[in-house]
């Protein structure tokens, strides 16, 4: 079977962000940019399915700018076998890249989509479930634990109570979370040979969507910034500022 | 332009976070209807009922509700969705899972995790781990919203609306629900308690959580936790705070051993008073903490539920 593994280029989480000055955005300029670190996760994930002899193969996906091919490379090296760069400089919401991706299944046909379950820049949690909609097929988000069958998949959840499996006919759309896996550094040798490894190039029109943003980003601004407060020397000051200044306890 | 609100609940009580959608809900301006999915959930519909501020309660109650999952909540909110101008589900790991079906079927963008309602169809949203607030404006068509339950006021009781039983959706059979493991706890939720005593690497085993166990129940907290010790496997899933675990804004917050990684504070930063412990003088936490401690947590946590029991907790 066949496995899409989408992965999106974002700012790198060690990066501290800072908001422009005019409020548009974030400043991007000469910062360092990565693999959204839980597309890392689901690229691992499809290349230990096909290292088992479950998937017979690896795409990875991208939407972005010319540049978002470097993480496609990136998942290439990790084990990917080919990828598909939709290139664009917008700033393409989850509902347009669930529906780009919608077009390149109906195209691919993989029996399995694993997406990260967000994306560290715009923290939406969307495009994963939207993309499962759009197909009609079933979604096992937030995965701790797979277990692929040849018709379905059991998938472990981390949920907010603890944990949860449930049983997801295949085709099937998986949302990965922090456990399920660890992502390998690829090798010098992968990443030479991830160089010979196909990225066709496309554009969102290629698949009749317009990626024009359905929401108006009127402005971002920095968040209320804490002060740091006092040291304490002892447990006992500590207990009486929270107890007699503070009064929270 | 009335809005449907899909409760939080597992079926026996109604979430608190429901009522803080409930408030988020009602700062759209227009009546509040509430739907409780589920199984066995008539007492869940009848504490919604009792919210300030929702005028209707719809109650679908069948088994492919018992566990809310997502393809079937799915169809039953599109069955629902003409009749409404907004749809708001709490950022919880369900309103997480189901919302952007819904908003992949009805052609609009989700807003995601709401902290703020500045007009009817303008919301603020944290993005970056909460390093920027964005201001979004809504398009044509329903608006789809999650919401940060942590920054709105949960809604009172003492109104008195009406039940309204409403049949199953289809059912599009594509998924089952198996089983699940909760981690059974005494305590307050993490996301509600007043109080959250958080452990980090620093901790170095489950087994010396306890020691954080004990100071929780004296002062009736909730005891999480940051990604690393979770990832080590000190403590379960449930228990991670951060941008990428849950969101707590307690009256008081400490962390025991924790760092304080941007992601770490993004789960944290707006709690009332932060209290940090930790070895290193230098680590980051101490630049959000009200009050500091620079110590070994291996003596301070033990001497912290010693000097509690003298003062009588
Ligand atoms: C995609 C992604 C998502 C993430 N999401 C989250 C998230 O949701 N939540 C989260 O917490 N993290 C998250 N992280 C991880 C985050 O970047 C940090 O790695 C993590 O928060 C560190 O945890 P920590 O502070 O416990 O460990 P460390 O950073 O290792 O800090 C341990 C601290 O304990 C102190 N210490 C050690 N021994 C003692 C002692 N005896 N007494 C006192 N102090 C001691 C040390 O001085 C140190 O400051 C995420 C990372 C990524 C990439």
């Amino acid at each position: 079977m066949k496995v899409l593994v989408p992965v999106k280029r974002v700012i790198d989480y060690n990066v501290k962000v800072r908001v422009k000055a005019d409020q548009t955005g974030v400043d991007l300029a000469n910062v360092k940019m990565s693999m959204n670190p839980f597309d890392e996760i689901s690229v691992e994930e499809a290349v230990r399915l096909k290292e088992k002899g479950k998937a017979t193969e690896v795409i990875a996906v991208s939407v972005g700018p010319q540049q978002a091919s470097e993480t496609i490379r990136t998942a290439l090296a990790m084990g990917a076998d080919r990828g598909i760069l939709v290139k664009t400089d917008a700033e393409v919401e989850p509902l347009a890249v669930a529906k780009i991706l919608k077009a390149i299944v109906d195209e691919e046909k993989p029996s399995l989509v694993i997406t990260g379950k967000q994306a560290i820049d715009d923290d939406s949690n969307q495009t994963g479930q939207m993309l499962a909609a759009l197909l009609g097929w079933p979604q096992g988000t937030f995965a701790h634990k797979l277990e692929l069958g040849d018709a379905d998949a059991k998938i472990e959840r981390e949920i907010d109570g603890g944990l949860q499996t449930v049983d997801v006919k295949l085709p099937a759309v998986m949302t990965v979370d922090l456990r399920l896996n660890e992502p390998r550094y690829a090798s010098l040798p992968n990443i030479m040979k991830a160089k010979k490894k196909p990225i066709a190039e496309k554009a969102p029109a290629d698949y009749g969507v317009d990626v024009a943003p359905k929401l108006k980003t009127l402005k971002v601004t920095e968040p209320e910034k804490r002060k740091a407060g006092v040291k304490v020397k002892t447990v006992a000051e500590l207990l009486d500022k929270l107890k007699n200044e503070a009064g929270v306890i | 332009m009335a809005s449907l609100v899909i409760a939080e609940h597992d079926n026996k009580v109604l979430k608190e976070a429901t009522a803080k959608v409930v408030t988020a809900a009602s700062q759209l301006g227009g009546p509040v209807h509430v739907l409780v999915a589920g199984q066995g959930a008539q007492g869940v519909a009848e504490a919604a009922a009792k919210l300030q501020g929702v005028e209707k309660v719809l109650l679908a109650d069948d088994a492919l509700y018992a566990k809310m999952v997502a393809e079937t909540m799915e169809t039953l909110i599109l069955s629902l969705a003409g009749k409404y101008d907004a749809i708001l589900a709490p950022a919880t790991t369900n309103g997480k899972n189901y919302m952007p079906r819904v908003a992949a079927k009805l052609d609009v963008a989700q807003i995601s995790e709401i902290i703020k309602v500045v007009s009817a169809d303008t919301f603020e949203r944290p993005i970056y781990a909460g390093n920027a607030i964005a201001t979004v404006q809504a398009g044509a068509g329903k608006k789809v919203i999650t919401v940060r339950t942590t920054t709105f006021k949960t809604a009172g009781e003492g109104g008195s609306a009406g039940v309204e039983k409403i049949g199953a959706a289809s059912d599009p059979g594509l998924s089952k629900f198996v089983g699940e493991e909760l981690s059974k706890s005494e305590r307050p939720e993490l996301t509600s308690a007043k109080i959250v005593i958080s452990g980090g690497r620093g901790m170095q085993s489950g087994e010396n959580f306890h020691m954080l166990d004990k100071i929780a129940d004296k002062l009736h907290a909730a005891v999480g936790a940051s990604r690393a010790a979770v990832d080590a496997g000190f403590v379960p899933n449930d228990y991670q705070v951060g941008q990428t675990g849950k969101v707590v804004a307690p009256e008081l917050y400490i962390a025991v051993g924790i760092s304080g990684a941007i992601q770490h504070l993004a789960g944290m930063k707006d709690s009332k008073v932060i209290a940090a412990i930790n070895k290193d003088e230098e680590a980051p936490i101490f630049q959000v903490a009200d009050y500091g401690l620079v110590a070994d947590l291996f003596k301070a946590v033990p001497e912290m539920e010693e000097e509690l029991t003298k003062l009588g907790y």
